[in-house]
Parts: structure tokens; sequence; C-alpha cells
């Protein structure tokens, strides 16, 4: 079968799954703070039934966002919720959470699982652990540099994907933080809005530089990355290592931000393919996304060319 | 229910429930260890040379293990290796034997949170149990029974898990539950922080957090500060879980086994703190109609305590008055002085092995197992020859002192810190 990997991408409404869809998105994962972490907006039941519509004729593939850390609750309401989401046409389950295993093998056998615990999925044998217990791809932590990537791609039996654009979540708590810290302020009512459009940042005394955004939602508090992983530059190496699926992180970004970055990916992936030999980089794909970045958040190649000790 | 298509073995049988749930306690070294289990815990946790999550502590090489094993076997206590890491791809090699030699060294039960570990273990050394790690931040009682399907006999709770929680856990799966009692917390859930890796290239899934939650950070909404001048800094830091004062509420909604943190603590630190739920635990087994929480138990976790204390998500989530946003004060208000090795009946004659300056004059409190307790002042000090001494300086060295009351070996004598 020829290799044919697939562009995915993040969407806050419907009309940005558009908007990507038309610059060349070739899947989404899209869902609800109740059952999915960090989305980029919310979409109910009726508005994830309605994305379905909208890919299906493009063959574009929607997956539901079902990779919180579940808690008693929300695990028992999962089998309804999964088998509502088989019955809507979603293509994928992304899950981190084995309830959500539990619940899709009795609730909603068929439909592909997508194991993601963000940082903690780190290498080739958990990933075919997850493999026999019916997981179809293993999402790969973005901690991992480029040698690790391509081992783990060549070495899994399941689909690999791999974020090439975009900022990570760095830390999850299910404490309210900025909520305790105002709290904790003389005047605690300074700030009314915690979610991630307000535009809070947290800096550290040694790091100027640096802007880690910060905000709260049902879930907890989550600090981002101070820097967006661009790897249009270099995405050739991810297409050579057979990785199945490049993520677009559109969390935190401007419909116009994506479908530009969108578009850059696009262009290259179709070039790289349409001849893998004859491949060269093109700068504007790359000058494209420079023009739109925010000045105050370096596109970086994340941990894709850095050691790390411990 | 569902039937899980697996290769690996499966947990045969019901388990036994334990009479008393387990006092389980950290040890960073084979000294800490036996102080641990001297003061009365049922099993402790080690952390060996690789796949451990402390790698600055001075873990333990599989001789130390084996005399551990040995010591701890004469209370009748376990020893469990940590095993806690999110491995990469270059440390999956080695860990098959690594594993063979613990089960060699007799250790009972790893605690793991990667499944190539856990499926490593039940297929290459199968006498090892496997607990599964809190890093895997189990929240709810459906992961919990995957895992006991998956053949693990114990799960370690996330530690977000409330009394509520945990009771729904118990209600649905019958499986040992582990829960973190006492100790410093991670204020992300656990396995789901990267802050060292982004700061320092540390890689915090593999041992090498730097604890960037501990620093003072300035908060900002686009460009403009959150915070006045005078006013404290954000951080993410925690204040120390302490259940000392919910001991029966944790027995009754049935937590198999109690979980101490601190594998980076002191001997003094494990000794005390095992030492209060010890006792706290004998007493409620005694007479559960008539326990009450002993003032003294109390006293005696704040003289150990580094930090300020709080009930976690036990009881309900935790607000501004559960973080720490002053500075910190490093420093317990009690440390060790030095450790009985030998007692003379005869003469009241104390041998104390030196851990930290002392001097004739000062106050000190003697504290021992199953409630040994009283206070002094150092009169009478020689050397280990009779030569009378005005002060104790020297690490290790052997000291005599006249004890007000008898002692016996492994008994701690400690002082105040400061001046006065």
């Amino acid at each position: 079968m020829a290799y044919k990997p697939e562009l995915l991408a993040t969407a806050a409404s419907l009309e940005e799954l558009r908007r990507l869809i038309a610059a060349g998105a070739d899947a989404f994962v899209i869902g609800e703070a109740r059952y999915g972490t960090r989305l980029a907006g919310e979409f109910t039941l009726e508005m994830i039934a309605e994305a379905v519509k909208i890919a299906r004729p493009h063959g574009v593939r929607v997956y539901a966002a079902l990779n919180n850390l579940m808690d008693n609750e929300a695990a028992e309401s999962l089998n309804t919720y999964v088998s509502t989401l088989a019955d809507v046409g979603v293509d994928a389950f992304v899950f981190g959470d084995p309830a959500v295993l539990m619940a899709a093998r009795s609730h909603a056998p068929g439909i592909a699982l997508h194991w993601n615990a963000e940082m903690t999925s780190t290498n080739y044998v958990t990933a075919n652990y997850w493999g026999r217990r019916g997981a179809t791809r293993y999402v790969l932590a973005r901690e991992l540099n480029m040698e690790q990537v391509i081992d783990t791609a060549a070495a899994s039996d399941l689909e690999v994907q791999v974020q090439v654009h975009g900022m990570t979540n760095i830390y999850h708590s299910k404490r309210s933080l900025v909520g305790s810290y105002l709290d904790h302020q003389t005047e605690p009512e300074r700030l009314p809005q915690k979610d991630k459009d307000r535009g809070l940042y947290v800096m550290e005394a040694e790091r100027q530089d640096e802007r880690y955004p910060i905000y709260e939602d049902i879930n907890g508090t989550h600090i981002m990355s101070s820097d967006d992983i661009c790897m249009v530059e270099n995405i050739h190496e991810l297409l050579e290592a057979g990785v199945s699926s490049l993520k677009i992180e559109g969390i935190m970004k401007s419909m116009d931000y994506n479908e530009t970055v969108v578009r850059s990916y696009r262009q290259a992936i179709d070039s790289y393919l349409s001849d893998p030999e004859a491949y060269a980089f093109n700068e504007e794909w790359l000058e494209a996304i420079q023009q739109i970045q925010d000045p105050n958040r370096e596109l970086s190649y994340g941990f894709f060319y850095k050691e790390q000790v411990y | 229910m569902t039937t899980i298509e697996k290769t690996t073995p499966r947990y045969q049988g019901k388990r036994h429930r334990l009479a008393k749930p387990e006092l389980l306690a950290p040890a960073g070294n084979l000294e800490k260890l036996k102080f641990a289990v001297h003061y009365g815990a049922d099993a402790v946790y080690i952390g060996g040379q690789k796949y451990g999550l402390r790698s600055n502590a001075d873990n333990f090489s599989f001789e130390e293990m084996k005399e551990g094993v040995e010591f701890a076997k004469r209370y009748g206590a376990k020893v469990f290796v940590a095993t806690n890491i999110y491995a990469h791809n270059e440390d999956v090699e080695g860990l098959e034997e690594y594993l063979r030699a613990l089960e060699h060294a007799g250790i009972s039960a790893i605690i793991a949170a990667d499944p190539v570990i856990i499926e490593t273990a039940q297929r290459v050394a199968p006498k090892l149990e496997v607990h599964l790690s809190t890093q895997q931040s189990t929240l709810n009682w459906q992961a919990v029974q995957f895992w006991k399907e998956e053949g693990l006999p114990r799960v370690v709770l996330a530690r977000e898990t409330s009394f509520k929680d945990i009771a729904e856990i118990k209600k649905h799966v019958d499986i040992e539950i582990e829960a973190f009692i006492h100790g410093a917390m991670c204020s992300s859930f656990s396995g789901r922080c990267v802050l060292s890796n982004h700061f320092t290239d540390r890689d915090s899934n593999r041992g090498g957090c730097c604890q960037s939650c501990r620093w003072k950070y300035d908060l900002f909404v686009d460009d403009m500060p959150m915070y006045d001048e005078e006013e404290d800094k954000f951080t993410m830091g925690s204040k120390d879980l302490c259940m000392i004062e919910y001991l029966p509420e944790l027995i009754e909604v049935g937590v198999d086994s109690f979980k101490i943190e601190g594998r980076m603590k002191s001997i003094h630190y494990v000794a005390t703190v095992v030492n209060v739920y010890r006792q706290a635990i004998d007493a409620y087994f005694e007479d559960p109609e008539h326990f009450e929480l002993k003032q003294e138990w109390i006293e005696e976790i704040n003289k150990a305590a580094n930090r300020p204390l709080n009930t976690g998500f036990f009881l309900d989530e935790p607000g501004a008055e559960d973080h720490i946003y002053e500075p910190e004060e490093k420093a317990a208000p009690y440390d060790f002085a030095g450790i009985v090795v030998d007692y003379d009946p005869k003469t009241s004659f104390a041998t104390i092995q030196q851990r930290n300056h002392f001097k004739v004059g000062q106050e000190v409190e003697f504290v021992g197992p199953e409630g040994t307790f009283f206070k002094q002042t150092v009169t009478e000090m020689t050397d280990i020859e009779g030569a009378g001494l005005e002060a104790a300086r020297h690490p290790l060295q052997q000291i005599r002192i006249r004890t007000l009351k008898p002692v016996k070996p492994m008994d701690m004598m400690r002082k105040k810190l400061g001046r006065k």
C-alpha cells in the first residue's frame, strides 16, 4: 500500500474545520472538555455530528478526544458517550485512560483507538502493549528526540503520530492554581476570567524571554510551552521514517494562523510524496508561517534535536 | 464485563485481605531501610541503580538490596523497588536482566507505571508482584478494573483521589489499594509534568525532576503584571500531605497500604513519621471504638516536618491555603543528634553514635519505637575511653552520656535546632 501520511489538525469551531479542510487537513481531533484534554474549542455531540457530515465528503476523518484522566463520574458516563459517538460516525477515539478502552470494547467495538497519554508515551514496547489491547495508533510524547521517533516508528506495530507544529502542554494539575493564587492575594477579584483566551502567562526570574501560557478549565490548570514546535523544514525526516500522522496543534492560535500553517505543511508533504527523491524544501513554506508567528513565541524544533539528561 | 485479549499471565485467585493496613515507608539507603523497619514499617520501598525516579538518591546496589531484604525479613517486613520511570527505547535493553536480579535479591514487589516494565516483569520475574505506580494517575474504578485484569494485585491511586473516590473504587473492584498518606506531593498529575525538561533539559519522567513547581513565577495577563510589588509571587508548590488526623477514615474506607513519601528524606524524618503512624494504627486496631488521636503524635510529626501540612485531595480540592506562596523555611525544627548503639543499665550510660553537634547543657529528646520518649539535659558526657567531653563534634564519633531512663539500640537522640 502506498504511504499516505495524514496531516492532522485541531479546530475550535465548525467554521475553522471547514477552512482547514480547504487548506489541506486530512483529519481532526475535536471534542468537549468533559472528556477531552486541552482542546482548541468545545464541540458538543451535535457539533461533532455536524463535523462528521462536513468532513466525510472530503474524505476527511474526525477523531473524538477522550483523553482526559477520568474521575469515577466521567468514567461511568463513558459507555453512553462512546456509543453515541460511534453512532455519530467518528473515525477514532483518542484516549489516555484505560477506562476508555473498557468502555469502547463493550459499547463501541470497531472504532479505532488512538493511545495518547501525552508525555508518558515514550517507547515502542509500550506502543505494542497498547496495540495488543486494541489501540491502532500510538501518539508519541513531544519530549522524544528524532532518533527515538524514528526507532519507535520502525519498531512499533501501530500507526505512529507525531506533533510537528504548535504549542505543547508542559504541566497539568487538577488544582485551580491561578484561582488559588488570586485568592491568596490582597485583591483576589482583579482577574475575573482564567480561561485560555485570557492571555495569561507565567515568567520565571531567570528566563525573562520565555512566556509560558497558563489557563484553567474544568480539568484543572494547564501550563503550555513558551515556544511553538515548527518542523516544516525537516518534515521529510519524519516522512522518511514512515510516521503515519503529523499533527498541527492549533490550541490558542487564530484561525488565520492555523490555516497558514496547514497550507504550508500540506504543500511540503505533497511535494515530498510526489517525488521523494527530488524533494527540496521551499523557504516560502516557512516564511508564510514566520510572517504570522507571534514575535514573543519562538519557532523551535522542540526536543527533536536535543539531548536530555536525568 | 468485557474480556481482555492479552498475552501476559493474569493474577490468579483472590488475595487475602490484610489484617491491618500495611504501613509502607520510603528508604533512600540501607541505613534508612533499617530504621524504617525497626520503627514499624510493614514494608519499605527503595530505588535501585536503574529505572527509578530519584536519580539523585544514593540508590541500592543488589548486594545492599539482599542485606535489606534479610534485615526486613527478621521483622516480617517486605521490600519493594520503585521502577517507576517512563522508559525510552534505549532503556529497554537490560530491563529483563535487572528485573530478574530484583527477583533474585528477594524483592517482593516492583512499583511500575510503564507497561514495558509491567509486562516484562510479569514475563521474566513472575515472583515479583507488580504494583501500579501513582505515575499512572489512576482516578477511576474502571481503570483499576483494567489493571486488575492485567494481573496486577495492587494499584497506587493518583494523589488526586478523595475519600469518596476511594470508596467508589473499593466498592467496585476487589484489589489492594495503596494511597499516599504522608509527605511531599507533585502538584501536577503525576507523570504529567515536563517543566524540568523545558527549563533544564532534564527528563522528569526518568528521574530528572528539578522541582520547578516550587520555584516562584511572575503572572501576567497580556503584558500586565497580576501582582503588586509587595505581594507574593505565583507558584505551583503544594504543602505536604499529612493524614494522621484521619486515620480511622483511611482504615474504614479500606485503603490497604498507607504510603509515606520521601526516599530523599533523612533517617530522623522517616523514623519519626513511621513511629507515629505505627503507634496510631496499632492503637486503632487494639480498640477501634475508643480510638483517640493523641496530641503527642501531631507534635512528633511536626518535629520532622519540612513544610506546612494539609490533607491533599482527600476531603476537598486544595485551595489558596494549601499552597506555599511565602518563602520556604527548609529545615525541620528538630534534628537528629545521635543514635543509641548500646546502653549499660549498671551505670545508666548510653553509647551514642554522633550524627550532629551536641554539647553538655543542651536539651535533647530520646525517641524510640513503641512510644519511648523522654527529654533531658546532657549532663555527663565522655568519649568511648571515658575522657570527659564538653561537646560531641565529630561525625559518627562514639560518645557516652548518662540518660535519665533506659534506652535501646536504634533509639534516636534529637535536639532542637537553632539557639535555644
